[in-house]
């Protein structure tokens, strides 16, 4: 098994605030993450695949198609974009780095299952970086 | 258990290309990577051994040892170097990240005097990496 990660950056801006608490329950629980107007982050995201060498490529996966499989259902959607206000899934969960790492998982996951060549590989594991000094990783367990 | 990490760096040039397969075939999977002239990269190799702590020296292995064993197996061989060309395993395995790696680990981990071979990545670009843990 091997396990290939490819690097993505995107940024985007989000609110981390819950309807259904109350305003001084937000403030204390999300402080300054819950201000108004928002605020932005550069997102780092690795994209982990899992599988064997693909014998006649010397592959675990196609770049390529990674690339465009992640351009397409991730970075399109929410590069440059406000998380809360533009994206559909955000209207009703709070956009935390850990819900938008599992919404990414989610996203990806049947669309890099075995493809071509490359029958028994997996998307392993996605990483996200928020800031330099925090980031999250899931790994499909929930 | 303790996980030591040491950090080297190798520049090569390496292309991707199997003769088995036809030159569309090749550049239809392998892309702008079939240039047989070769292109280059700066790798970052990070061998991680495991172990526990040796009491009397508080090392899981002494770190120069790992540094010289990574002189000898890799970048005498690999740096500076056209690995399709000069490394002997990449005349006839393609010299992917994937499968430099499983080379460094077959090379490495039989030599290991203290400590195990826990995970070797490779770094092909900031932005791309392999981990192998030695499974088969």
């Amino acid at each position: 098994m091997i396990y290939l990660t490819r690097r993505y950056r995107f940024s985007a801006s989000h609110r981390l605030h819950n309807e259904a608490l109350s305003a001084e329950e937000n403030q204390r629980l999300y402080g300054k993450c819950d201000n108004a107007f928002g605020h932005g982050h550069n997102y780092v995201l690795d994209v982990t695949v899992a599988g064997p060498i693909e014998g006649q490529t010397g592959m675990v996966f196609d770049l390529a198609e990674l690339d465009r499989t992640v351009e397409r259902q991730v970075l399109e959607r929410f590069d440059t974009t406000n998380l809360n206000l533009d994206d559909a899934r955000f209207q009703s969960v709070v956009p935390t780095t850990e819900n938008l790492c599992i919404e990414i998982y989610r996203t990806l996951e049947p669309n890099l299952a075995g493809k071509g060549r490359w029958p028994a590989a997996r998307l392993n594991r996605v990483r996200l970086e928020e800031t330099n000094s925090n980031y999250f990783e899931y790994a499909g367990s929930l | 258990m303790i996980y030591v990490t040491r950090r080297a760096e190798f520049s090569a040039s390496h292309y991707y290309h199997n003769p088995a397969l036809s030159p569309e075939e090749n550049r239809r999977i392998f892309g702008k990577c079939n240039n047989p002239h070769g292109h280059g990269h700066n790798y970052a190799l990070e061998v991680t051994v495991a172990g526990e702590v040796d009491p009397k020296t508080g090392m899981v292995m002494d770190l120069k040892e790992l540094k010289q064993l990574l002189e000898n197996e890799v970048m005498r061989e690999m740096d500076h170097r056209f690995l399709n060309k000069e490394v002997r395993e990449f005349a006839t395995t393609i010299p992917t990240t994937e499968n430099i790696a499983v080379e460094i680990w077959r090379r490495l981990e039989p030599k290991l005097r203290l400590g195990k071979l826990h995970r070797i990545r490779l770094y092909e670009t900031p932005d791309l990496f392999v981990d192998y843990y030695g499974e088969k």
